[in-house]
This record gives structure tokens, sequence and C-alpha cells, in this order.
């Protein structure tokens, strides 16, 4: 953590310079018309010249490492988190939020307050470092894994209803083996029946958390339409 | 496992905006939800999605709680 705190001047120097940079190239001078005074003022001091883009960038990281450790705490981390640990992943955050902020500065319409918009991304940074966090080193179930589909057919089967849900388990997985790819297989089998974070999935298949999801929700879709058609659902449009 | 287990693993039909548009828009889903607009028929897809996906759904609980709270000083 003191290394990554002492790192830290460096770290808002080279953002100083990337902020002006992106000014330069895209010629953006002006400051659009803004609902509220405090986001215009955050865009002006970001976009300074002098000084005052400095000590903005200081004041803004400062908010997203708040914004950081209040989510962490928020989300009442497992035993597993130390809070040095803790502490840690929350500095990376309001680093990466940090650079997503000024990367994406002239994308800010101001269609939110300012703060807001910036919060998203630490609150983003902060979440997936946690969930990834909690399943380093563990296995995560995949498609291959039987006992997954026992644990699952197991889990609140009232007596009376065993065979009704014997049955609609087998129709399920003769589906996904039937209808699903591979990898659709696999998340599904993760995301879904073994309540694998998204963000921990994506991180060990090397995508993002909405191509994880894509995956994910085209394959519910096979999978509703497989079941309907074999008559175990009705049509699910509406809830 | 009964039908309604089966529906709530399989979602439903509604349009999905998916992570990367949710997320594009969540500072404002999340202020107008704040603001007690109605953001079910402003961001209806992203309002489908955030039920279908839970890492986004705990980004919105996190945003809307850190927009009650207010950190500036």
């Amino acid at each position: 953590v003191r290394e990554r705190t002492s790192g830290r001047h460096r770290a808002l120097v080279g953002v100083a310079c990337e902020v002006r940079q992106q000014r330069v190239d895209e010629g953006s001078g002006t400051i659009q018309q803004l609902h509220d005074p405090g986001s215009a003022a955050w865009l002006r001091d970001l976009r300074d010249e002098g000084p005052q883009r400095f000590h903005a960038l200081e004041e803004l990281r400062e908010l997203l490492l708040r914004a950081a450790r209040r989510e962490a705490a928020r989300r009442r981390i497992p035993s597993l988190l130390g809070g040095v640990e803790l502490e840690d992943l929350c500095q990376q955050a309001a680093d990466d939020a940090l650079m997503a902020v000024t990367s994406k500065l002239d994308t800010f319409r101001g269609a939110s307050r300012f703060t807001t918009w910036a919060y998203k991304f630490a609150v983003f940074e902060i979440s997936v470092k946690l969930r990834r966090h909690a399943w380093v080193g563990r296995t995560i179930p995949m498609a291959h894994d039987d006992p997954t589909w026992d644990r699952f057919g197991a889990v609140g089967i009232q007596a009376g209803d065993q065979l009704e849900a014997v049955d609609l388990l087998g129709a399920v997985r003769r589906a996904v083996v039937d209808e699903l790819t591979p990898r659709q297989r696999d998340v599904f089998v993760a995301a879904v029946l073994n309540d694998v974070p998204i963000d921990a999935l994506a991180e060990r298949l090397g995508a993002t958390r909405g191509a994880v999801y894509k995956v994910l929700h085209d394959a519910r879709r096979i999978l509703r339409r497989r079941l309907e058609r074999d008559g175990y659902l009705g049509p699910v449009g509406e809830r | 496992m009964n039908e309604r287990d089966l529906r709530e693993l399989l979602g439903t039909n509604r349009e999905d905006s998916g992570c990367d548009e949710a997320l594009g828009i969540l500072d404002r889903y999340a202020e107008a939800e704040v603001e007690g607009r109605d953001v079910e028929a402003l961001f209806p897809a992203v309002a489908e999605h955030l039920r279908s996906c839970q890492a986004c759904m705990e980004d919105h609980d996190g945003l809307v709680a850190l927009i009650h709270e207010g950190l500036e000083t």
C-alpha cells in the first residue's frame, strides 16, 4: 500500500499529461453547457493548462478512493480479505478509475452530475477486483463437472415434487448438452448453476464482463426455446 | 426444481441492453431513480438487464448508495 501511495504523485503527473494531450488532440477547448455548476467546475479544472489541473486530479483521486472504500465496506467483504489487502485493492481501484475518468473525459455530456459519472468507474473497478479476488486459486466448475448437476438437483426439492424435479432437471441437462456450444455450456454451468461471479469468469476466460454476459444471454435464450418446444416451459416473455 | 425455478434460471424474452450499454448510462439511470423518476419506462432494456445480471445490479446498488450518501466535502 505504501509503495502504491508513494507512486501516486508520478501517476498523477502521468494522468495530467494525458488530459492535456487529449485536449490538444481533440481540440475541444470549450466546456459544454452543463446543468450544475459543480460539474462545470470539475471539467474546467481538469482541462486547465496550469496547476489547477493537478489539484483537481488530486481531489478527484481522493474522491474515487473514498467511493471505492465505501463500496467495499457496503459489500461486507468475507474474512479472507485483511485490512491491508482490502486497502490495496481500493487504492488500485482508485488509480484505475482515475485513468478511466480522464481517458473518457471528452465523452462526458453532462447528462448526470460529474461526480455520479466518476463514482460509476470507482464502483465498477472495486467490484470487479473484489469478485476476482474472491475466486483467486479456486477451481471454476465447468460443464463436464457432474457433481454440479447432482448438487443443483438436490437443492430445495420437496418430497412430493421429486419426480417433477428430476424430470425437469434431466430436460435442462439434455438441452444444455444438445443445444449449447462448449463455451456456452461452460459459462452457463459456471455462472448459473454454480454462482461463479461473471467478473471472475471473464478473467479466467480472458474476456470482458459484457462478452461473457452475451454468451450467457444467448445460452439462456436457446435453452428457453428448447424447453418451450419440449413442453417444459410456457412462453416466458412476460413475468 | 420446478417451472418457476426454471424461469428464474432462464430469464425472459424481453429486450436486454447487455452490460456495456447498461454501464454506459448507469449514472443517468441511478440519478433518475434517486429522483423518483420511472426508470422502467425511461430505460426499459437497462432495467431488464439489471434484473438478469447480478454484477451490474450490484454496481447499480453501490452507485445509488453513493449518490444518497454524497462523498464530496
